[in-house]
């Protein structure tokens, strides 16, 4: 499988991510569920990787690893040329906060702060300081179309609004890569088609993305398509050679 | 440490009903505990001075029967120090502060004026005065050596004795008839709450000096003796010695404990101090469990407020906040509620102690005894640091476990 990744040419010839032989077990303590059966996985700067498969297939699971939300019961993994393996608490937290930014499907913002506050966050956790904080939250908020919500909570934006804040925040720190997991499925068609026009025009600026996602046609404009089945990669190919 | 409070004051605490909740939990454990420990130690220092009104470092000696027998004389044989001989035997006996004979005359008729009251009256050396804390009211003196010398006729009296004769009346200067001889009162014995006692409350006895009572009643001997000694500790020796000097004196065996039946109370004030300890102790106890009760329900709340915000954490987790990030807040808000709770408890325990001390204790019977509650500093640091301990591990460990659970689980949490 790992040969068809080297056929596809890469898009800039960096790597950002690099997983070999990747597994996950479950221990729910009665079963052992095997998430990930060995997964070898290497995306470059400037890709948009759309990550398609059943449900239950491992999408999430993933996606969880490239974004250091979980560890791994096996394999290796660079994000950065950095060995993640060994990295201390406090070490993955800083991995999360300078290299990768998050999109979820349930938005997860924080409800009680303002959309200013939420974007701001990682940036505190970077340590920037305040003055260079506001401007950068104000920025973003601006790209993403909400410069004049800035103040608002969560509860009183739309789905669509609250997902756009989320892009603003996964924006934060100029992250080497961008991980959504299903960002739309919380979304009617519209708001859902306005926020992957947002991940386009993201692409197009030159930012890495991985969007694990049910739309066909979604996927179909991404650079790559990576489909998995039970926990496997059973298909791995350029966007422009789908069905 | 800027990244913890930027957090801490952006998350928005808990609802403001369970913080008034946790905070009420808190202060009123500290309340409790303060409360009780004052009372402990105004109830220990009430109990020092009421075991103490008697009299401090002194002995007892009673007249009884030799138990032993000595040079050929049999057991049985009864001892009784002469009121005579109590300069003598003072002499031999540098040891000691004071040698006092006392010789009670029980159910004497005391007339004042139309009122006839059947009392007790004492004749002592003038150093009982000293010893057995009579202390005169302003405007009278107890006897002088004077008196004793001269053999006069003054009359010293109990304050419950003075009213019962007198009156409202000031009975200094007055004339008293004692079995029908008049005496001048010269003083009036200061109120006093007295705890353990020997023929009587000093409130309601009367004294005469023990020359001029071996006069009037015709009786040489006296009842007891009363030693008093500079240093408490040398109480044990000090008796064993006058025993042996009046052993000598009235020719009986140095040993014979039961000869002079003694009451120690050096020693009686030692196991009283203990007894208010251990209730001190006791006290202390109720009122740590009450804190204790007051400590769970916090970090029972700190619990319910980690498990409420665990997807909060996931996600904070999830944007870079590393492990201290994640539980200073916690800890902050813990400490905090205890820290309101505590000073407010401190505050009130205060205030309460306060209002307490302006209770007269002069006519109430309970306070008498259980004296007016003390608030202590050490207590009170040591409550603060009680509750600043609970506060910090009531935040810390439940936030400790949400940020130990890789963010992915954390985020998966309803
Ligand atoms: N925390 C967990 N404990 C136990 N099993 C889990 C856990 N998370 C996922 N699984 C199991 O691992 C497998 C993969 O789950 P995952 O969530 O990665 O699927 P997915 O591809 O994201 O599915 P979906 O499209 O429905 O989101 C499933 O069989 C799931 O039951
Ligand atoms: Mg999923």
């Amino acid at each position: 499988m790992s040969s068809r990744i080297e056929k596809h040419p890469p898009a800039s010839g960096r790597p950002i991510i690099e997983m070999a032989g990747i597994r996950k077990v479950y221990d729910t303590g009665k079963v052992q569920v095997e998430a990930l059966k060995g997964i070898d996985l290497r995306i470059e700067k400037g890709e948009f990787v759309a990550i398609v498969g059943p449900s239950g297939s491992g999408k999430s699971t993933l996606m969880n690893l490239v974004g250091c939300l979980d560890t791994p019961s096996g394999g290796d993994y660079f994000i950065g040329g950095e060995k993640v393996a060994g990295l201390t608490r406090d070490q993955l937290a800083d991995v999360r906060n300078r290299r990768v930014g998050f999109v979820f499907q349930a938005f997860n913002l924080l409800p009680q702060i303002s959309a200013f506050e939420n974007v701001e966050m990682p940036l505190v956790f970077g340590g920037v300081p305040p003055k260079a904080r506001r401007a950068k939250v104000a920025g973003l908020l601006e790209r993403v179309g909400l410069g004049d919500r800035m103040d608002h909570k969560p509860t009183e934006l739309s789905g669509g609004q609250m997902q756009r804040v989320a892009i603003a925040r996964a924006l934060a720190m100029d992250p080497d890569i961008v991980l959504a997991d299903e960002p739309t499925g919380n979304l009617d068609t519209t708001s859902g088609t306005d926020i992957m026009g947002v991940f386009l025009d993201l692409w197009k600026q030159g930012s890495t993305l991985v969007v694990i996602t049910h739309d066909l046609a979604l996927a179909r404009r991404a650079s790559r398509i990576v489909e998995i089945r039970d926990g496997r990669i059973v298909s791995d190919r350029p966007a422009e050679q789908a069905a | 440490m800027k990244v913890v409070f930027h957090l801490f004051l952006q998350s928005a605490t808990l609802g403001r009903k369970r913080a008034f909740l946790t905070i009420a939990a808190i202060a009123w454990g500290t309340v409790a505990i303060l409360l009780l420990l004052s009372f402990g130690e105004g109830l220990k220092q009430q109990l020092g001075r009421n075991s103490r009104a008697m009299g401090e470092n002194i002995g007892v000696m009673w007249m009884s029967e030799t138990t032993k027998p000595w040079k050929g004389m049999n057991p049985g044989r009864p001892i009784r120090v002469t009121i005579d001989d109590i300069p003598v035997l003072a002499s031999r006996l540098p040891e000691l502060e004071s040698l006092i004979g006392e010789a009670i005359q029980w159910r004497t008729n005391l007339t004042a004026g139309k009122k006839t009251v059947a009392g007790r009256v004492k004749g002592v050396n003038y150093p009982y005065g000293e010893a057995r804390k009579q202390y005169p009211v302003a405007g009278g003196r107890f006897l002088s050596p004077l008196d004793e010398a001269e053999r006069r006729r003054v009359i010293f009296l109990g304050n419950e004795l003075a009213e019962n004769l007198f009156g409202k009346d000031d009975p200094v200067g007055q004339t008293l008839l004692v079995a029908n001889a008049p005496f001048t009162v010269v003083g009036v014995m200061q109120k006093k709450t007295q705890m353990g006692a020997y023929a009587g409350m000093d409130k309601d006895h009367s004294i005469i000096p023990i020359s001029t009572w071996k006069a009037l009643f015709g009786r040489p001997t006296v009842n007891n003796l009363v030693l008093r000694v500079r240093d408490g500790a040398k109480m044990k020796d000090a008796i064993a010695r006058t025993r042996e000097v009046v052993a000598a004196k009235y020719g009986f065996d140095p040993s014979d404990e039961r000869a002079l039946p003694t009451w120690d109370t050096v020693e009686s004030q030692k196991v009283n101090q203990n007894v208010s300890v251990g209730i001190q102790m006791f006290l202390g106890i109720i009122g740590a469990l009450t804190l204790l009760i007051g400590g769970v329900g916090v970090a029972n709340i700190m619990y319910a407020v980690v498990k409420e915000r665990t997807r909060e954490i996931g996600v904070k987790m999830a944007l870079g906040a590393k492990t201290g990030w994640i539980t200073g807040p916690f800890v902050l808000e813990g400490l905090s509620y205890t820290l309101v709770g505590g000073v407010a408890g401190m505050l009130i325990a205060s205030l309460l102690v306060l209002g307490m001390s302006f209770i007269p204790t002069d006519g109430n019977k309970v306070m008498e005894f259980l004296g007016t509650p003390k608030l202590s500093l050490p207590i009170g640091v040591a409550t603060a640091s009680i509750l600043g301990v609970i506060g910090l591990l009531a935040g810390y460990f439940p936030a400790r476990r949400a940020a130990s659970i890789d963010p992915a689980a954390t985020l998966r949490y309803e």
